[in-house]
């Protein structure tokens, strides 16, 4: 019963500190600075693993589904295959996962480790609303960065299949014929699709990351445990809304 | 851009420097089962300087938290002049600035922006005034070359020392100090003294004060409450509180040192 409150709480106070922060918004000509830095350390600096990461679930799924078609006689489709699987689905997924492990985990211990050391209790005896200072930089740079993030992501997933189907001499699918296929079935809406699910995830990440950090009490070990909370919940809210919004957008 | 600016939230209205009274009545506070404060009262005089005192885990940094308004009371209230220290419009009115006992600077701060951020966060005034105030205050601490480091450059001490420069560039009304000398080498101690009673003296500051340093407490205090387990057991001057006899009082005052048979070996031979 414990665990279900505690969830419950966590739900309701993310819900208040995503209110509060954008009820700040009029400030926001004045934390640009701010914006442009966390914009900065969560785009940046996770792109390079955006891009590996990518680049491979591509080739990988050019790599298994290449030989399938191949089997039955349709490897002229493989484009379409890997172009939709990543706009649509793998590109928002993944790139929500990483942030979630690279850039949720980082939010969280820094915000956990100004709540235990009495930086945000400071802010608050200074009337500075930890909401405007912290969070809502943080929310507005993942706005901005998470659908960049994932359009690099899927193009270079695109290339990645790409490679796959040229250089692997079983499939053996010219890249102009993979990019005529992945051209003819992919549609904007595809896309659109694939960018709305990733600002959503981005945003829900981001907002699990600060709520569960400014409410850590306690020491470095409540710090720790903060950190690995934030992930396990950014990890099942990003798959569960998946399911949801695939369904709304369908 | 300039639409947006103007919709931004205006400079705090400040009150008219008045001195500023708090008023405790009844506050209490548990954590689960654990009580911290029983039924506190007392009141704090405009331009008062108010000392805390009592043992380690008496309630004395609760009771503060509460008098800044980042605690919710179990029962009781806390009022400064009457407005309730959690609202933002009281922090707004009155200028209610906190000496954490750790400092509490922002880590990814210089020590400049720690002390420049309250005005430029209220736009108090304009830049090269704020440069002033920072200035002003770095000297009045004698840390003026600590000006461009972050906190995790400083000595707990120092970090101390900016900690109570940025309450001073708060410009405020009720000081709250939270063990403000200790890390401080007597030196400095006695600067904070002096700048506790300065801010009584010059700008009618009210200021409460919680340490262990009795010789602090007892140079600078009007008055001193005694908290013990939570309850407050005085609420004296310095000359009435020396009189005082209650046993846990001066227990506390005048701790019996005696080496030849410590108390720890007493109670060591108790527990056997």
């Amino acid at each position: 019963m414990n665990r279900i409150n505690e969830v419950f709480e966590a739900f309701g106070s993310a819900l208040i500190l995503a209110w509060r922060a954008f009820r700040s918004l009029p400030s926001a000509p004045r934390i640009l600075r701010r914006v442009s830095e966390q914009g900065y350390l969560a785009g940046y600096t996770t792109l390079p693993i955006v891009a590996i990461l990518l680049f491979f679930i591509g080739a990988v799924l050019a790599l298994q589904a290449g030989n399938t078609l191949r089997d039955f006689g349709a490897k002229q489709l493989i484009g379409t295959l890997v172009g939709e699987s990543i706009a649509r689905e793998l590109g928002p997924v993944m790139v929500a996962i990483l942030l979630a492990g690279r850039v949720g985990s980082a939010v969280t211990a820094e915000l956990a480790s100004m709540r235990v050391s009495g930086e945000v209790d400071a802010l608050v005896t200074m009337n500075i609303p930890p909401e405007r200072m912290l969070v809502l930089p943080r929310l507005l740079a993942v706005l901005l960065i998470t659908p960049v993030l994932t359009i690099i992501g899927n193009i270079i997933g695109w290339f990645g299949g790409a490679v796959v189907c040229a250089g692997v001499s079983t499939i053996g699918v010219e890249p102009e014929m993979y990019f005529q296929a992945l051209k003819q079935y992919l549609t904007v809406r595809d896309i659109m699709d694939g960018l709305i699910k990733a600002e959503v995830f981005g945003f829900v990440v981001m907002l699990i990351a600060c709520s569960t950090g400014l409410r850590t009490r306690g020491g470095p070990r409540e710090i720790g445990f903060a950190v690995t909370k934030s992930v396990v919940f950014s990890l099942i809210a990003i798959l569960t809304l998946d399911y949801f919004i695939t369904k709304a957008l369908d | 851009m300039a639409s947006l600016r103007r919709k931004s939230p205006p400079a705090p209205v400040r009150d008219d420097r008045s001195p500023v009274r708090i008023t405790v009545s009844g506050l209490s506070k548990s954590y689960g089962p654990q009580s911290v404060l029983r039924e506190v009262s007392l009141e704090v005089q405009p331009g008062e300087i108010f000392v805390i005192m009592g043992p380690s885990g008496s309630g004395k940094s609760v009771l503060l938290r509460h008098v800044a308004g980042l605690e919710v009371p179990t029962g009781g209230t806390v009022a400064i002049n009457g407005h309730d220290p959690r609202l933002p419009e009281t922090r707004d009115r009155f200028a209610l600035a906190l000496v954490f006992q750790s400092g509490a600077l922002f880590n990814s701060l210089s020590v400049y922006e720690n002390l420049a951020l309250y005005p430029l966060e209220h736009r108090l005034c304009p830049k090269p005034e704020i440069r002033e105030r920072v200035v002003r205050a770095l000297r009045i601490l004698s840390i003026e070359n600590a000006v461009h480091k972050f906190p995790s450059e400083l000595s707990g001490g120092m970090k101390k020392r900016v900690a109570i420069a940025r309450a001073l560039v708060m410009e405020p009304q009720v000081m709250l100090y939270d063990e403000p000398t200790s890390e401080l080498d007597p030196v400095m101690a006695a600067t904070i003294a002096e700048i506790i009673a300065t801010l009584k003296e010059q700008f009618s500051v009210t200021s409460v004060v919680v340490s262990h340093d009795r010789d602090l407490a007892f140079a600078i205090a009007d008055r001193i409450a005694v908290l013990h387990q939570g309850r407050l057991l005085a609420v004296q001057t310095p000359a009435e509180l020396r009189e005082n006899r209650d046993p846990i009082i001066r227990e506390f005052l005048r701790p019996v040192i005696n080496l030849q048979e410590p108390r720890f070996k007493k109670l060591e031979a108790n527990h056997d």
